[in-house]
């Protein structure tokens, strides 16, 4: 039990860091990364052991109570959460490990690191969170470390729209989460918000709350998972947040910002298996953000929004895998996209870092100046693309066979999606690694040690972490469902044949067009030009909402300025020009001759007298 | 008699009044803060021998009041001084620093 009564310290390890490193500033480079690094480590060394214990414990105290209501802080540990400790904290470690290197020289070293600790602390406390209100804080919390990081380099334009849009986007689908939290409270018997209430509440479908409320609720956290996810249509902040600072990107798109949404879902499962509407919504947006996203990424030219349209056709495959109501294949897809994910972007960095340039097209034969990091990002990529043994074949599988099981329609988007994913990883290693080196690429030099580490452990856990679920083992499920985890199918082998099939078909079709170059993709796409620039503008859904919304609410808020300037401050400057005339006049009055003032001391004190005197004759 | 003492007493303390709003001179006014004082001075002393209930209180009153009109006129003549040689001037509607 001992373990597990302590795990509310995982989140106060990286909180102690962020406050050491804010109260030492920025004289304390050097030591900033060794701070972040231990207070990440610590965390990590305690979210191993939580998990090895495996037990479940939770524990609340009462933080506010008003009449009846009690509002109550607490943390519950059980298998999901966890789980998820543990794979946002390596992730996180490697991470603040990673940046000791690629950040090396940046003035700010000690703000970034004090960021990224208390983004972790968010997204850690966001996991433990017991009940929907905390975790709602955690939250938003999530969302403005986010905001600071993604414009951590704020004196570009370009970081700072993209931390902007960031920002404001999720806030849209943090509308809806809050909704919903306001919902449950409303319709909750007792108005509990805790997880285990929500839980036996909604087990079943007792009937406590109307079944449209819970369709209302299911949508509205879905809205919400939407904004923090990147689904469609809120997934537009994604590739800009790719100003940030490389290891960043790692950090939002594996551990602390995008997974949360998917752990939401995960967390308030319940509620989603009571509504088969939402159920549905899950599945259908999931599954047409991972194939409009995989084809994006096909025609994209900077290495960091490949891998970010990447992420979010991803998270569709969770997203779908949730819909089709594996949560196991969610949570899989969820550890090994983590560990993946944070490698291709720990590689993209070490690109980065070595050439200074992100563009595919000014890169190429990287890899025999950067042997070390074209294996690790080709196994990274390869993970991605679910080849097998890597991770992500197995739980790309396990999503295909749930999505089978349930929805054919699905299954088939699922291989597509596949067939893509495969196909724009080949393109966007075979265009950076293979073929002959680029004026910029004969520069290049490996990376140091501190970066190529980190990136080694992730592929060392790209390449093993798919063993905990197989078609013959079903180790995750058992470990996040317990006995009703649902039995494999008989046949465990047609999925994975088709699933491993497809990815190499993807990775073939790759291999033929950018190093054999026997097809010519790239040309058939130039034939349609129009096509290509709805591509390469991620079908326009930015201008969409420039002209659609975002025009419109500028000028809104420009007649609201108007309004503000000449009504709401003009009050404001009249009643100041009122009093202060009032207050001229009156100063009038001290003329700062003491006779004149004792003159009216002396009329006042006749005053009085008559007065009193008068009083003393009519009565 | 103690109507004329009151009456001479009213006229005095009149007189120093006027002086003291009126006048632009601070010596004078100073000087008529004096009558002033001088004034509630004899109103003292007339009561104390003609009052309801004669008492030497009264009497005594009267010469504190000279001592602490001594030491005020002493102090205000100090001031007087020094405010002349500050600003060059003792003309009461000169000395204005105070003006809203």
């Amino acid at each position: 039990m001992a373990y597990s009564q302590a795990a509310w310290l995982i989140p106060v390890f990286p909180l102690a860091a962020f406050l050491v490193l804010t109260a030492l500033g920025r004289s304390f480079r050097r030591s900033a990364p060794i701070i972040a690094s231990i207070g990440t480590l610590g965390s990590l060394a305690l979210s191993v052991l939580v998990m090895v214990e495996g037990v479940e414990y939770r524990d609340r105290i009462n933080w506010i109570k008003i009449g009846d209501l009690s509002l109550s802080i607490g943390f519950d540990v059980n298998h999901l959460t966890s789980l998820m400790l543990v794979i946002v904290s390596i992730v996180s470690f490697l991470v603040c490990m990673y940046s000791a290197g690629y950040m090396r020289d940046d003035e700010r070293l000690t703000v970034f690191y004090g960021y990224v600790s208390l983004f972790v602390f968010a997204m850690m406390g966001l996991v433990l969170a017991d009940n929907m209100l905390m975790l709602y804080l955690f939250w938003e919390l999530v969302g403005v470390c986010s905001f600071l990081l993604v414009g951590f380099w704020y004196h570009k334009p370009e970081a700072k729209a993209a931390a902007k849009k960031a920002f404001i986007v999720t806030r849209i689908g943090d509308a809806g989460l809050l909704l919903a939290v306001l919902l449950l409270f409303w319709y909750m018997p007792n108005h509990a918000l805790d997880f285990v209430g929500i839980q036996n509440v909604f087990q079943g479908q007792s009937g406590a709350v109307d079944a449209q409320i819970t369709t209302l609720i299911a949508l509205l956290v879905f809205m919400g998972a939407i904004g923090k996810s990147g689904q469609f249509p809120l997934h537009v902040w994604l590739p800009d947040a790719m100003e940030g600072p490389t290891p960043i990107s790692a950090l939002i798109h594996a551990a602390t910002m995008v997974a949360a949404g998917v752990f939401l879902i995960a967390r308030t499962f319940v509620l989603f298996e009571a509504s088969a509407v939402a159920m549905d919504t899950v599945a259908y947006i999931g599954a047409f953000t991972a194939l409009f996203a995989a084809s994006i990424a096909l025609v994209q030219h900077d290495v960091k929004r490949i891998l970010a349209y990447s992420t979010i056709s991803q998270l569709g495959y969770m997203m779908m895998a949730l819909g089709v109501g594996s949560l196991t294949g969610a949570i899989f897809h969820l550890m090994t996209h983590a560990f993946f994910k944070a490698l291709l972007f720990l590689g993209a960095g070490s690109i980065i870092h070595a050439t200074k340039t992100q563009d595919i097209r000014e890169l190429g034969g990287l890899g025999g100046r950067m042997r070390l990091t074209a294996l690790l990002f080709g196994v990274g990529a390869l993970a991605l693309s679910g080849i097998p043994p890597f991770a992500g074949f197995w739980s790309k599988d396990t999503i295909l066979a749930a999505a089978l099981d349930s929805n054919p329609a699905l299954f088939a988007a699922g291989l597509l999606g596949a067939l893509l994913t495969a196909l724009y990883m080949a393109r966007l290693f075979f265009r950076v690694f293979a073929g002959k080196p680029s004026a910029i690429s004969e520069a290049a030099h490996e990376s140091p040690a501190v970066m190529t580490i980190p990136m080694l452990a992730l592929a060392v856990l790209a390449l093993g972490a798919g063993f905990v679920e197989t078609p013959w083992y079903d180790g995750l499920s058992q470990w996040l469902l317990g006995d009703e985890a649902p039995a494999h199918a008989a046949d465990g082998y047609t999925v994975p044949i088709i699933g491993a099939a497809v990815a190499l078909l993807g990775l073939y079709i790759g291999w033929l067009a950018y190093v054999k170059r026997t097809i010519r993709l790239s040309a058939a796409l130039d034939a349609m030009p129009s096509a290509r620039r709805l591509l390469e503008n991620g079908y326009g859904l930015d201008a969409l909402y420039t002209h659609l919304i975002v025009k419109p609410y500028r000028l809104l808020g420009s007649c609201v300025q108007l309004f503000d300037r000449y009504v709401v401050d003009g009050l404001v400057q009249l009643a100041a020009f009122g009093v202060s005339a009032l207050g001229r006049g009156t100063a009038r009055l001290q003329n700062g001759q003491v006779q004149t003032y004792g003159l009216a001391a002396v009329i006042g004190l006749l005053v009085l007298i008559v007065v009193l005197a008068g009083r003393r004759l009519w009565s | 008699m103690l109507g004329s003492y009151l009456t001479i007493a009213a006229i005095l303390f009149c007189i120093g009044l006027y002086g003291a709003l009126a006048k632009r001179n601070a010596i004078i006014v100073l000087l008529s803060i004096e009558l002033m004082l001088n004034a509630v001075n004899l109103n003292l002393v007339a009561f104390s021998k003609y009052g309801v209930v004669p008492s030497l209180s009264g009497q005594m009153f009267a010469l504190f009041t000279i001592a602490v009109a001594a030491a005020e006129a002493a102090v205000g003549v100090a001031v007087l001084v020094a405010l002349f040689r500050a600003r060059g001037t003792i003309k009461t509607d000169e000395i204005d620093e105070l003006r809203g």
